[in-house]
C-alpha cells in the first residue's frame, strides 16, 4: 500500500477500486454491529462464507460483514444488495436455503421477511420496512453497506473525498461553511462547532489538541459505538479536516473499554489511514500533518465530561476542573483543546461534501441536521434511529418504534440519559429539537431515548438514576457528593414506604443545590430526572407517600407497611 | 504469579506504551487483561517504571471501574445496569446470580471460578437484560435462565 501523495492519487486510487466491482454483483451484507454480535451474527458470516465455498458461488455472490444497520431488535440482519432485501433473525441454518434459493433463483423466503404489525404484511425490502422507512440516515448511512474494517469499502463510497476537498479550502472557510451549517454538538450540550474550532484556533499558543469524545456513559445510549464500530473512517476523517481548520496537529480519540470491537475497529482504521497516508505527515501532499493515538477509559461515566476527560487523558483520576478558563484557551497539557463528540465528528465529511446550505436545509430553525437515538426500553422495535431534527416525539416512538409492545400504554420518554428528565403522554408532540427539549425540563443530551410503558414507576426511575449518579460522582465538589447521597436516601425511602411529605420540598432545595453550586455538568444536571419526574408524575410520588402504593406495581411498599 | 513474572508481565505493558505516563490507564488496562487483576506490586512497579508516584497510581487504579486490586474469578460476569436493562428487569437477574453464586458484586466467588461485577452500559440495549460473561453476551435473560447459563462455564 503506498502513501497519496496528492489529490489525484486519492481519486486514481478510488476509481480503481469501484472499477473492481460489478454494481450488480449480488452482495450478502451481515450487519456485524454488538447487538448482532450478542444474537450470533459472527457464526451466521462464516455459514455464509463456508456455504458459498461449497456450492461454488464465489463468482456470483460476496459477504460482508458490516457495520450495524441499526434495527438490533431483529438481529442477525442480513440485507442483500443490490436489491436491499431484508431478512431478519437469520441463523445458520437458513443460510443454505438463502443462497439457492434467493441468490440463485432471485425468490425471497417468506418467514426470515419481515412482518408489517400495522398490516401483518411482510415486507421485502429495508427501506419499505417502517423502521427505516420515516428515518433520513444521513450519518449513519453507510454503515449497512461498508465493512468497517475495509478502507477500501470506504473509499468506494466516496470516503475521504471531503478531506480533499476541506485541504484546498482555507481554515477559515472550513470554520466559515461549519458555521453555515448550524451543526451543534451532538455530545449532548448543543454548543456551536463553529465557535468552539474558531476560539480553539484563535487561542494562543502553538500546539493545538484534537478530541473525539468516544466514551459514551449514558446508560442506554449505544449511537457512537455504532459509528465508531460501524464507519470508523468517518469520525475519524471528521477529525481530520477539524485539526486543518483550528490548526492542531495530535489527536486524541477517548474510547470506552467497554467496546471492544469499536477500540479494535477504531484502531484498524487509523493504521489503514496512516498507511495510505491519510493520516501521519504531510497529508496526501498537502503539507499537513496530523496524528490520531487511542486512549481506552477505565469506566467513569463522569469521564464524558470534557476537563474530567482530558485530566483523564493526562494519565490523572478523571476528575473536572472549573471552567473558568475554557478549554478551548487551556485544556490538555494546558494548550487550546478541541473536543467534540463521535456523531459531531461524523458530520463535518457530510456538511464539507454536500455544503452548509444542503445541511442547513434539514431540521428546524435552531437544530440543523438530524441526529441519531438509541430508542430502547419498553418499545417494540428497539434500535438505532436517525432522524431529522424537527421530527416529533410520537412520529419516534410510534412510527418508527412501533409503539409499546404486549399491550400495554405508553407512559413517559426519558431523554438526554441521567442528566435529562422524562417527558409525558401530553408533550409527545413536541418536536425533537436542542432548545424544545431544554423547555420542558429534559435536555437533547447524547441521544438516548429510553421508552417506559405503564408498568414503569417514576420514583423508581428517578431512584435509579440518582443511584447511577451517586455511583459516578467524583466526589471532587460537596455538592454533588452529598446532595446525590441524600437525594437517594429520601428517593429510597419513598420506595420503600417510609416517605413524608415535606420529602418532596427537600428534593426540591437540594435540586436548587446541585443545580446552583456543583463543579460540573454531572452534579449540575442530575436533579434533572428527579425534578421531571416530580413535574409531571407527582401524583405518583403522592401515591407512594400518602396511600404507601406504587401506582406501577414496581416498589415493595406492601413489606414496609408489615413492619 | 511469581514476583520476576509480575515484573516481566509490567515491562512488557511499559514497552509497549513506550513508558508514556500519559496512558497509565490504557497500560493498567493491559496489566490487568494479564494477570487478572492489579496486586500491589503491580502498582509498584508501574509508578516506578513511568516515574510517577504510588499515590496517583493507586488513585488511578482506585477510580477506575475496570480495575481490580484483589484476584478475580476465571470468568467475569458483568450485569448490565443500563437503563435499558433497568426497565427490562436487570435487578432481578442480578440479584438471581447473587443468591445462586451466593456472592454480591464486587465479590468473587471462593473457588475462584467467578467474579461478578455490575456495568453502566454495554450498548446492546436491545436485547436487554444482558448478562457479558467473558465475551459472551447473553441477551434477553431472566432469573429463570441464569441457573441454566451459569452452567456452561467450569
Amino acid at each position: 500500500m503506498a502513501k497519496l501523495m496528492s489529490f489525484s492519487e486519492l481519486e486514481a486510487l478510488r476509481k480503481s477500486i469501484v472499477d473492481k466491482r460489478d454494481p450488480d454483483k449480488a452482495v450478502i451484507t451481515v450487519c456485524n454491529g454488538t447487538g448482532c454480535h450478542a444474537h450470533g451474527c459472527k457464526a451466521v458470516t462464516e455459514a455464509f462464507q463456508d456455504e458459498i465455498k461449497k456450492q461454488n458461488l464465489s463468482a456470483k455472490v460476496d459477504v460482508r460483514a458490516s457495520g450495524c444497520h441499526g434495527f438490533c431488535e431483529r438481529g442477525p440482519l442480513v440485507v442483500i444488495k443490490p436489491r436491499d432485501i431484508f431478512y431478519q433473525r437469520v441463523r445458520v441454518k437458513d443460510v443454505p436455503e438463502i443462497l439457492s434459493e434467493t441468490i440463485g433463483k432471485g425468490a425471497t423466503i417468506n418467514r426470515l421477511l419481515y412482518t408489517d404489525r400495522k398490516t401483518s404484511e411482510k415486507v421485502t425490502f429495508e427501506y419499505d420496512v417502517p423502521f427505516y422507512k420515516h428515518q433520513k440516515r444521513l450519518v449513519f448511512g453507510n454503515n449497512g453497506s461498508i465493512d468497517p474494517s475495509s478502507i477500501e469499502d470506504y473509499l468506494a463510497v466516496g470516503g475521504y473525498s471531503a478531506l480533499a476537498k476541506a485541504l484546498r479550502m482555507t481554515p477559515e472557510q472550513i470554520i466559515a461553511e461549519v458555521r453555515k451549517s448550524g451543526l451543534r454538538g451532538r455530545g449532548g450540550g448543543g454548543f456551536p462547532t463553529a465557535n468552539k474550532w474558531e476560539s480553539t484556533r484563535n487561542a494562543e499558543g502553538d500546539t493545538r489538541y484534537i478530541i473525539c469524545n468516544a466514551d459514551e456513559g449514558d446508560p442506554g445510549a449505544y449511537m457512537d459505538r455504532s459509528l465508531v464500530e460501524g464507519n470508523p473512517h468517518s469520525v475519524i476523517e471528521g477529525m481530520i479536516i477539524g485539526a486543518f481548520a483550528i490548526g492542531g496537529h495530535d489527536g486524541y480519540i477517548y474510547i470506552r473499554n467497554e467496546y471492544p470491537l469499536a477500540v479494535r475497529h477504531v484502531r484498524t482504521a487509523i493504521e489503514q489511514a496512516g498507511a495510505y497516508g491519510l493520516l501521519g505527515k504531510n497529508i496526501l501532499g498537502s503539507g499537513f500533518d496530523f496524528n490520531i493515538r487511542i486512549n481506552r477509559g477505565g469506566g467513569a461515566f463522569v469521564c464524558g465530561e470534557s476537563t474530567a476527560l482530558m485530566a483523564s487523558l493526562e494519565g490523572r483520576v478523571g476528575e473536572p476542573r472549573a471552567k473558568y478558563v475554557h478549554t478551548s484557551e487551556q485544556g490538555l497539557w494546558n494548550k487550546p483543546t478541541n473536543l467534540n463528540n463521535v456523531e459531531t465528528w461524523a458530520n463535518v465529511p457530510l456538511i464539507i461534501n454536500n455544503g452548509a446550505d444542503w445541511f442547513s436545509k434539514i431540521g428546524t430553525a435552531g437544530s440543523k441536521g438530524t441526529k441519531i437515538f438509541s430508542l430502547v426500553g419498553n418499545i417494540s422495535n428497539t434500535g438505532l434511529v436517525e432522524v431529522p431534527m424537527g421530527i416529533t416525539l410520537r412520529e419516534i416512538i410510534f412510527d418508527i418504534g412501533g409503539g409499546i409492545p404486549k399491550g400495554r400504554n405508553f407512559k413517559a420518554v426519558q431523554t438526554g440519559g441521567p442528566s435529562g428528565g422524562v417527558i409525558p403522554e401530553s408533550l409527545l408532540d413536541l418536536p425533537v429539537d436542542f432548545d424544545e427539549l431544554s423547555k420542558v425540563g429534559s435536555m437533547m443530551g447524547s441521544g438516548g431515548m429510553i421508552v417506559m410503558d405503564d408498568k414503569s414507576c417514576m420514583v423508581d426511575f428517578a431512584k435509579f438514576y440518582i443511584t447511577f449518579l451517586e455511583g459516578e460522582s467524583c466526589g471532587k465538589c460537596l455538592p454533588c457528593r452529598e446532595g446525590l447521597q441524600q437525594m437517594r436516601e429520601i428517593l429510597t425511602a419513598i420506595t420503600e414506604g417510609r416517605g413524608k411529605m415535606s420529602d418532596l420540598k427537600l428534593l426540591e432545595e437540594l435540586s436548587d443545590t446541585l443545580r446552583d453550586a456543583a463543579l460540573c455538568a454531572l452534579g449540575s444536571s442530575a436533579p434533572n430526572p428527579v425534578m421531571s419526574s416530580l413535574k409531571y408524575f407527582r401524583d405518583e410520588y403522592v401515591a407512594h407517600i400518602k396511600d404507601r402504593k406504587c401506582p406501577a406495581g414496581v416498589c415493595k411498599l406492601e413489606a414496609a407497611k408489615v413492619k | 504469579m511469581a514476583p520476576e513474572e509480575l515484573k516481566e508481565k509490567v515491562n512488557q505493558a511499559l514497552q509497549k506504551h513506550q513508558h508514556d505516563k500519559s496512558l497509565l490507564v490504557d497500560i493498567l488496562q493491559d496489566i490487568q487483561a494479564e494477570i487478572g487483576y492489579l496486586p500491589k506490586e503491580v502498582l509498584e512497579e508501574t509508578g516506578k517504571g513511568l516515574g510517577v508516584p504510588l499515590s496517583r497510581v493507586y488513585s488511578v487504579a482506585t477510580f477506575f471501574k475496570a480495575f481490580s486490586l484483589t484476584p478475580r474469578g476465571r470468568h467475569l460476569i458483568n450485569v448490565c445496569m443500563g437503563t435499558a436493562c433497568h426497565v427490562r428487569g436487570a435487578d432481578k437477574v442480578l440479584e438471581q446470580i447473587e443468591e445462586e453464586l451466593g456472592i454480591k458484586r464486587g465479590e468473587t466467588t471462593a473457588d475462584l471460578k467467578f467474579t461478578l461485577e455490575t456495568v453502566n452500559c454495554v450498548g446492546a440495549c436491545a436485547l436487554g437484560p444482558i448478562v457479558v460473561i467473558g465475551e459472551d453476551y447473553n441477551g434477553e435473560m431472566t432469573p429463570e435462565a441464569v441457573g441454566s447459563v451459569l452452567k456452561n462455564y467450569n
